[in-house]
């Protein structure tokens, strides 16, 4: 054996070991095999969700919030303005602002309100000026939005003990979707449940009511509820003001920011419940408005719905509780209600677009029919190249066996996940393989037709046939690129599996079979014939 | 040694006229159906809606379920799967927003009736928008893939082979599609994989082709293109059958273990891979030879392909081949 051969039989010894090392471990066992590669939603069993974050409400909550800002501003600097309203999602304006105040009405916006650009000065009204969100800010904040939304729902659901769940960005970046996949689970009803609260906490002061319909609560504002109230429902259950509308003010005194924690407590009559503590800077304003407003009532108000709405009998300042009405909450319902008020609010709601359940036993059955198919194919596939290739058939069998072997390596190195269309990449890939050692035992044939010696034919096909197989994998390494680059779930999974296939491929069709080749040419001195 | 197609003759581009008619007609085929059906049959994934596999203990009463459905204000279609207890029900009214309610409906119909008596396979709803996002991306992600192979191709060849390439997986592309409508399959995102795989294969069995094509050109500069590239052909038959044959092997294999969701992969497959094997064949090659023959050129000058820097041992230099021997 020269060294040559010997240098290259030790390398792919080398691979062999190393590929089976990564996918069932060292010494290699079912078990572990069992947990390393892993299984798609469509083979495991689980669910996946799509769902798409309205960006719209963060940037409407950070308008808001400059509008109230602003407000205050004005307020303090007396400048006199008839009212600051928000026109669009990410646009107010102040309408008709004092005008001898004008230039210290534009100098507070360009040293106060960077992010925003005076974008007209035009109105209904004299001195009204339009305002909106600088176009790359709004861009800022609605990829942070999803970011923060990615994180709260990853909190929760970790929390809910699902194990081994993939949350991620999905498709174009601006449209704000995420994928979110759940394996194992095939009542997604709860998760779901969980995930989409967006748990935005508020305590309001009440400014009036309750009144029996919204239009009841205009009425007592002259038909228009002001700028800096707004009217909200009541959802207290069993009590009698389940149904009714509250006026309350727009701003929260206190809000989820303030929260240090939740818990489930018991509520009076002994039914589960959900008590909040505050941070110490929440703990101090909540102070000074329930010390200031006693008598009044204070709205608990949890994504825009009103919980409760108990009055101000004294100085309350650290903490509170939700109450689940007279019927209580469900022990269940008030855990996963402390579950999402710990894990912070979403800061948008959310929506769903995809879902999609594989029950377990489907999962198992294309699992066991893939498994059996393929199984089938290669030895059918074997045989046929022993048969026809005679000992050449062996060689051509290590090289699909070991590009299998380092395919599924790959996959478990990479933690890509096995899916049914990553079954249709390893048929393929199984296809390229059988393509290429064909491809070259037909040359060898036909240089050994046309008068050569057998190590002559050998080295002169390999050579040959090497660039045609450059050819063929390039061109479909080029398309699996763009497929992987540019597609989407199914597409995506056949794109990795085919990437790793082909790659393999090029080693063990050429570089190994070839080996394996010059090995027996080598060992007998004057070799005349090849079993081909 | 047992050989097949050996030394093969057969004079495939004078069929050249013969072949383009029969692909034209088969496209045209393809083409007058879809027109006359009004577009694919979509599955789920691009149409949006809800579909619900369910296996039942044993043969259900297909009546009785659509009935039930009805009475629950869920019409559905229905779809049993032969020989065994399994139902597949869709439900086109139910949107992205209230995709999960479309589930509850028909589960809740089902459960008032079956008590106990059936599982759950799968659930999937999506929503329009989604089926639409998922159809454009497929669609342009496939389109990319197959600009990148052509340029790659007209890189390494001309950039006339690169076109008749891809002209020829568009082809088997249209002819499969073409199938679907015809025989109205659904497609849906596993016959997108399938066809994707198709073009792959394709692609590989047309390349194989022309490289022996670009050599045989620069070892025999005074044949004309026909005949070289009907040597050529014949040549890599043994080659083209052998492969083919046994992905064949293959994907039968797999339509006929694989189960109920890979057959519609399967079935796209065992069509893809007679259709491609047929065009690398009988349609690139001629594609090529038309349009040399309409520019009225003689042999088109194919940049050489750079040579491989591997083989330094015991290779002796390529250009010493002798000739194929002409019976």
């Amino acid at each position: 054996m020269t060294n040559r051969v010997r240098t290259r039989l030790l390398l792919t010894l080398g691979v062999t070991i190393v590929a089976i090392a990564l996918f069932a471990g060292f010494p290699p066992t079912l078990a572990k095999m069992k947990q390393k590669v892993h299984l798609g939603l469509d083979l495991r069993g689980g669910t996946q969700l799509v769902l798409q974050v309205v960006t719209d409400d963060a940037i409407r909550g950070e308008t808001d919030q400059t509008i109230e800002g602003l407000r205050q501003e004005l307020n303090k600097q007396n400048i006199p303005v008839r009212q600051v309203v928000r026109t669009q999602v990410d646009t107010f304006q102040a309408v008709g602002v004092d005008p001898s105040k004008d230039g210290d009405f534009r100098s507070i916006l360009n040293d106060r309100f960077s992010e925003w650009d005076l974008v007209s000065t035009a109105g209904e009204v004299p001195n009204t000026y339009t305002v909106r969100l600088k176009a790359n800010q709004e861009a800022d904040y609605r990829s942070q939005a999803v970011d923060q939304a990615i994180q709260t729902i990853r909190n929760r659901v970790d929390a809910l003990g699902v194990g081994e769940i993939v949350i991620q960005k999905h498709g174009e970046t601006q449209k704000g979707e995420i994928l979110v996949q759940l394996p194992d689970v095939t009542d997604p009803a709860r998760v779901k449940n969980v995930m989409q609260s967006t748990a935005q906490l508020a305590l309001k002061l009440v400014d009036s009511g309750p009144f029996p319909t919204q239009a009841a609560a205009a009425q007592n504002y002259g038909g228009v509820v002001p700028g800096n109230l707004e009217v909200l429902p009541s959802v207290e259950k069993g009590s009698s003001t389940e149904g009714t509308y509250y006026v309350v003010q727009q701003v929260a005194a206190v809000s989820g920011r303030d929260l240090k924690g939740a818990y489930t407590s018991r509520d009076e009559t002994g039914h589960p419940a959900v008590s909040f503590n505050l941070n110490a800077d929440g703990a101090s304003r909540m102070g000074t408005l329930t010390e200031q407003n006693i008598g009044k009532m204070l709205a608990i108000v949890l994504d825009n719905k009103i919980q409760s709405a108990p009055r101000i009998n004294g100085r309350i300042s650290d903490s509170g509780q939700i109450t689940g009405g007279a019927g209580g909450f469900s022990p269940q319902a008030a855990q996963d209600l402390a579950l999402v008020l710990r894990s912070g609010a979403l800061p948008a709601s959310i929506k769903y677009l995809d879902e999609e359940v594989v029950g377990p036993s489907l999962g198992a059955d294309s699992i066991k029919a893939g498994f059996l198919a393929a199984l089938v194919a290669l030895v059918s596939v074997v045989i046929f190249m022993l048969f026809y290739y005679r000992l050449s058939g062996v060689n051509a069998t290590v090289a699909m066996v070991l590009n299998l072997i380092v395919l599924f390596g790959a996959m478990a190195y990479f933690g890509a996940a096995l899916t049914l269309p990553g079954i249709a990449g390893v048929i393929l890939t199984i296809g390229v393989g059988i393509d290429s050692n064909v491809l070259i035992f037909e040359r060898i044939r036909e240089e050994l037709r046309a008068g050569k010696t057998a190590v002559s034919a050998v080295a002169t096909s390999f050579s040959r046939v090497f660039i045609t197989l450059v050819d063929t994998h390039l061109a479909a390494l080029i398309s699996a690129t763009f497929l992987f680059l540019f597609g989407t779930g199914p597409v995506k999974g056949f794109a990795v599996t085919l990437v790793i296939g082909l790659v393999s491929n090029m080693f063990t069709a050429v570089f190994v079979s070839r080996t394996l080749f010059e090995w027996v040419l080598n060992r007998k001195q004057r070799v005349e014939t090849i079993s081909i | 040694m047992i050989e097949i197609f050996h030394g093969s003759k057969i004079d495939w581009l004078g069929k050249r006229k013969l072949f383009l008619a029969i692909s034209g007609s088969v496209m045209l085929l393809g083409l007058i159906s879809l027109v006359y059906r009004r577009g694919f049959e979509y599955g789920v994934d691009f149409k949006g809606g809800t579909e619900i596999k369910v296996r039942f203990n044993q043969k259900p009463d297909i009546e009785k379920i659509r009935q039930d459905l009805h009475d629950n204000g869920a019409d559905s279609r229905l779809q049993e799967s032969v020989g065994t207890n399994e139902v597949l029900i869709e439900y086109q009214g139910a949107s992205a927003e209230n995709a999960a309610a479309g589930r509850e409906t028909i589960l809740g119909a089902l459960s008032k009736g079956f008590q106990g008596q059936f599982e759950i396979l799968s659930a999937t709803s999506i929503g329009p928008q989604v089926g639409d996002d998922l159809k454009r991306q497929a669609v342009f992600a496939t389109l990319y893939a197959l600009g990148g192979m052509l340029i790659y191709i007209a890189f390494r060849f001309e950039w006339i082979y690169g076109a008749a390439a891809v002209f020829a997986v568009f082809h088997d592309t249209l002819v499969t599609l073409g199938l679907f409508s015809i025989f109205k399959e659904q497609i849906n995102l596993t016959v997108i994989a399938a066809l994707l795989t198709l073009v792959g294969y394709s692609m590989n069995d047309t390349i194989v082709v022309f490289d022996r094509i670009r050599e045989n050109l620069k070892l025999r500069r005074r044949d004309d293109l026909q005949t070289i590239m009907n040597d050529s052909i014949n040549q890599t038959l043994s080659r083209t059958i052998l492969s083919s044959g046994l992905t064949f092997i293959t994907v039968v294999a797999l339509f006929i273990f694989g189960g109920e969701i890979i057959s519609y992969f399967a079935f796209a497959m065992v069509v893809g891979i007679l259709v491609g094997t047929y065009s690398s064949v009988a349609i690139a090659a001629p594609l090529v030879l038309v349009y040399t023959n309409i520019r009225g050129r003689s042999v088109p000058q194919i940049a050489a392909p750079p040579r491989p820097a591997v083989t330094k041992s015991v290779a002796k230099p390529v250009t010493k081949t002798p000739k194929p021997k002409r019976a």
